[in-house]
């Protein structure tokens, strides 16, 4: 962490570098827009839930973009959708995270020869940061993913957008 | 409670050439098969009459009975040629607990079917559909718009056999 281990012994004053104070407040309170797509999002919700407890996570549902800083795209998109998924991306201010959950938002899964309705992966229409396998994924896989979006945000540099 | 053959024998009274058929020789319950441009006449007279009584339509589905000329281009795709497509109409009485099938079938080029929204409402959304995925024309219908796929699709009707996906919508690439 390296955050809080340059404590003064007088214990009011914490010294830290700005780009980790920044990442650090970023990744303790991804707030997820609240959107839901098919399957995925039962298991999202079951997350969300009390048992699996996203919120210890500071990951909290909000209702619209304008307040949001990550949108897991849980479930299968159709090309309808997709116009306004991408639409609700644009919405959400900087810095923003998607998290790909499920084999239909990463490749278009089950549906990815006869479907001809389903975008073959989001990443077709917004950049991805995490992807979750599974059909769907249990709670553990989400909350996994999620963690590997706090380590990516964690090395992040205020110069470069993103680390790869 | 009556049998199928009872009720196609009540509607043949009543409306003779417009109720052609009732196929039994088939697996299924046996179907009644009626003139596309008069199902909405019989679909009321099937709901109205005392002792027949079909107060629900269970489920109205499109079929595309792909019996037409098959053309196959050279890249393995193939287009049909005439032929039919049909739309079910499964029936229930609630009031009698029997129940019917019935089933018209039209030109695959020009296909048109009398709406029985007006009879059972719930076949707006069914006749919608139906419309979205095989291009079935419901006559007199009051909003025959898509109801699933995107209103501006362009590239056709999706659960048509020789249906093509087109290779990009909205800059979108369509195939996997």
């Amino acid at each position: 962490m390296g955050l809080l281990d340059k404590e003064f012994s007088d214990g009011n004053i914490v010294i830290a570098r700005t780009e980790d104070l920044l990442n650090w407040a970023r990744l303790s309170s991804l707030w997820q827009l609240s959107f839901g797509l098919a399957c995925c999002a039962i298991e999202m919700m079951a997350t969300s839930a009390s048992h699996y407890d996203f919120d210890r996570f500071g990951v909290m549902p909000r209702p619209t973009p304008r307040q949001a800083d990550m949108i897991i795209i849980s479930g299968t998109v159709t090309f309808k959708m997709a116009l306004r998924i991408k639409r609700l991306y644009e919405q959400m201010p900087d810095p923003k995270y998607i998290i790909s959950m499920g084999s239909c938002s990463n490749s278009g899964g089950p549906y990815w020869e006869h479907g001809y309705h389903v975008l073959k992966g989001i990443d077709r229409v917004i950049p991805v940061d995490v992807y979750v396998p599974g059909c769907p994924p249990r709670p553990e896989a989400l909350l996994e993913g999620l963690m590997k979006l706090q380590e990516k945000i964690r090395h992040e540099s205020l110069r470069k957008k993103k680390t790869a | 409670m009556k049998k199928p053959e009872e009720i196609f024998e009540i509607l043949k009274n009543e409306f003779q050439d417009a109720v052609l058929e009732l196929k039994t020789d088939i697996p299924v319950e046996p179907i009644i098969i009626v003139d596309p441009l008069k199902i909405d006449e019989v679909g009321f007279y099937l709901r109205d009459t005392d002792g027949l009584e079909f107060d629900t339509l269970m489920i109205l589905s499109g079929v595309d009975d792909a019996n037409g000329e098959k053309v196959e281009a050279e890249d393995g795709s193939f287009t049909i040629n005439g032929g039919t497509l049909s739309v079910y109409y499964h029936l229930d009485s609630m009031a009698l607990n029997h129940k019917i099938t019935l089933k018209v079938s039209t030109g695959r080029d020009n296909p048109e079917v009398n709406t029985v929204e007006s009879v059972w409402r719930t076949a707006d959304w069914h006749e919608r559909e139906a419309f979205d995925m095989y291009g079935i024309k419901f006559l007199n219908h009051p909003d025959l718009r898509r109801i699933l796929m995107p209103y501006d699709w362009e590239a056709g009707y999706p659960l048509r056999k020789d249906y093509k996906n087109p290779e990009f919508y909205k800059g979108m690439k369509v195939p996997y």
